[in-house]
């Protein structure tokens, strides 16, 4: 295999990250309606934590996207 | 690609060997803060009643001030103004990133936060900050913040190092989210956009089906990019807002 069709298998590889962020995101989401639901009166003063998880989550997957494009473009 | 690359504008300049001239960076950035400026002065003329100009900017300050109100508590209310104007300065630029000036010949909208020097400037001003508030208030007491409280002594050696990453990786995880969720909704939307350019011009079956099938996305894509601008710029104050807390409350 040569270095260019690796690098493109690589980058692939690494986008499966952003897939797993996406279950992360969505876990988070999940949970905050799951029991924002059961206590409405509760929900809106958690929202700086749900927004917080959801940026932890998702910063992951940016990750991954970004040593995609560090295979692709930089080495 | 063409909409990310910094140009510049009008005759070259330098200093030292490093080039300082107008770019259309700078330009763009420049706009951002007139946009800002008129927003903020239709809000400011403190009448009694307020009209609908000077609700809109009393809603954005609170907005500010609660963020700060419910994350550090009244001790963090004199740094209101660096919040607000963080989150207005990374939404304004946000979203003048994502105007369809592209149809006119010639122009096309320029992202600022979609560039790794902007939003590593603003992320090092956050936590350059954080460092200075801590330091000033607690002293040689703010390494207090990698020992968790009631941690076990055994535990000590371990939790302190990764207390120590996790505090030296917050800068690099603010420039990024910011810098990699524009840039990577912009490309997407170009590669959305050239679908259905290609899709439309091959002439055949195939490609109009495909052209329509992406036009309908990218009007999908389009919407939510532009509640990805307005969650990023909420998320960076908001982040920026825990860190100060941090800070300013230490255990």
């Amino acid at each position: 295999m040569d270095l260019a069709s690796a690098k493109m298998i690589g980058a692939g590889l690494a986008a499966i990250g952003t897939g797993a962020a996406a279950i992360g995101v969505g876990f988070v989401f999940g949970q905050f309606l799951n029991s924002a639901i059961r206590n409405p009166a509760a929900a809106d003063g958690q929202q700086g934590r749900l927004f917080l998880g959801f940026a932890l989550a998702e910063l992951l997957g940016l990750m991954a996207f970004t040593v995609a494009l560090l295979i692709l473009f930089v080495f | 690609m063409h909409q990310f690359t910094v140009e510049r504008i009008g005759p070259k300049l330098e200093i030292a060997g490093y080039d300082i001239s107008f770019t259309n960076s700078a330009l763009w950035m420049l706009l951002a803060l007139l946009v800002i400026g008129l927003f903020m002065s239709g809000g400011m003329r403190r009448q009694l009643v307020p009209g609908r100009w000077q609700i809109a900017v009393e809603g954005v300050i609170g907005f500010a001030r609660n963020l700060i109100d419910s994350n550090i508590g009244p001790a963090g209310r004199k740094f209101t103004p660096y919040v607000f104007s963080l989150f207005v300065f990374i939404l304004v630029s946000n979203l003048l990133g994502m105007l369809p000036l592209g149809i006119v010949p010639g122009l096309h909208a320029f992202t600022t936060t979609s560039h790794f020097s902007i939003t590593g400037l603003l992320a090092i001003m956050s936590f350059s900050l954080v460092l200075i508030v801590g330091f000033g208030r607690h002293g040689l007491h703010f390494f207090s913040l990698f020992v968790p409280e009631g941690t076990p002594w055994f535990m000590l050696p371990l939790i302190i190092p990764i207390e120590i990453v996790s505090f030296l990786v917050r800068p690099f995880s603010l420039l990024l989210r910011l810098f990699v969720a524009m840039m990577s909704g912009h490309i997407l939307m170009e590669v959305f956009g050239s679908f259905i350019v290609n899709g439309f011009g091959s002439g055949t079956v195939t490609g109009f089906g495909v052209g329509i099938i992406s036009f309908i996305f990218i009007v999908g894509v389009g919407a939510l990019e532009l509640l990805v601008c307005a969650l990023q710029a909420y998320v960076f104050a908001l982040l920026t807002s825990l860190y100060l807390n941090d800070a300013i409350n230490l255990h």
